[in-house]
């Protein structure tokens, strides 16, 4: 079973990468943003069936390994 | 005084370090990531580089390797614990020492000498250093120190921030913050001060014709101290 999660940054973490994008779509004329942030996602394929267990899975695999929660949050946001 | 340098897939200052721990003394080992017992040491050293190539975060993935266990059981018996810069990197991530690097404030890969202030010297590291700032190397990207305010009171509050990027005057102004550190931070202690990480490069420094000399001062010290 598939199960997907993003890793973005919490609020108050600076994010130049996020800003330089702000920036740039700014210049090709994309007016309307108030503020970019960057994340990363991530697609688990898990030996699970159970929808239930394998997102409690994945979401272990977040605290331990795929997000930094001094800086970062996860989300868990679909299965399939 | 025994040492032991561990190697990640990835690491570059390794031998390095192991260079300048043999020129100041150290009988020193290189010791394999995938191993699982760290040899008899005095001093165990992160060496800096680009463990499996930055992937995820940097650090991440060299902070679960085998070795780690060993060097984490050592850490937390009081055994001393040193990472430069990649391997101050994976120490953040072990969560021995509080906070995190994030990515350069401008985004540049910043390589240059750079001055620290140092803050703390009751601790193995710095204790009798008759220097109060070093000319020290930084090379890196991602060496912008960050922690929440809550861990950055608990740190003041014990004085686990080791040293401070500053001028050569030892003022830890803005301009002398290169990479956007929270206060200037270039390296921190955990609690009981055995395990420092910080992101300049002392093994670079150890030469007075073709660098400087401040990195072999360091070193001189800190086999003084654990002797």
């Amino acid at each position: 079973m598939k199960v997907s999660a993003i890793i973005t940054l919490k609020k108050d973490v600076l994010d130049p990468q996020g800003k330089v994008i702000h920036q740039t779509l700014d210049g090709m004329g994309f007016k309307n943003i108030d503020e970019v942030r960057q994340g990363k996602y991530f697609e688990i394929d898990v030996k699970e069936n159970d929808p239930s267990k394998a997102k409690v899975i994945v979401e272990d695999m977040c605290k331990k390994l795929l997000a930094n929660l001094v800086i970062e949050n996860y989300k868990i946001i679909e299965t399939q | 005084m025994k040492s032991s340098v561990i190697t990640f897939p990835g690491s570059n200052c390794d031998r390095d370090m192991d260079v300048a721990l043999k020129k100041f003394g150290f009988n020193n080992k290189m010791v394999w990531h995938n191993d699982n017992e760290l040899p008899k040491s005095d001093l165990v050293v992160l060496p800096g580089g680009f463990s499996y190539g930055d992937y995820l975060r940097c650090g991440s993935v060299a902070s679960k390797s085998k070795i780690m266990n060993s060097v984490i059981n050592f850490a937390n018996s009081g055994g001393l614990v040193m990472g430069i810069c990649n391997g101050f990197q994976i120490l953040v991530e072990t969560g021995l020492v509080p906070g995190v690097l994030l990515r350069n404030k401008y985004l540049e890969f910043i390589c240059k000498n750079v001055f620290v202030k140092v803050d703390n010297k009751d601790n193995p590291y710095f204790k009798h250093l008759d220097k109060e700032i070093l000319e020290l190397h930084v090379a890196h990207n991602e060496g912008n120190y960050f922690c929440t305010d809550d861990q950055l009171k608990e740190i003041e509050d014990n004085s686990q921030i080791a040293i401070y990027y500053s001028n050569e005057n030892g003022q830890t102004d803005e301009i002398d913050n290169p990479n956007g550190s929270t206060k200037n931070i270039a390296g921190i202690f955990n609690k009981r001060k055995n395990v420092l990480g910080m992101m300049p490069h002392p093994e670079r420094m150890i030469d007075k014709y073709l660098s400087g000399d401040d990195g072999s001062l360091f070193f001189k010290n800190l086999i003084k101290n654990i002797k």
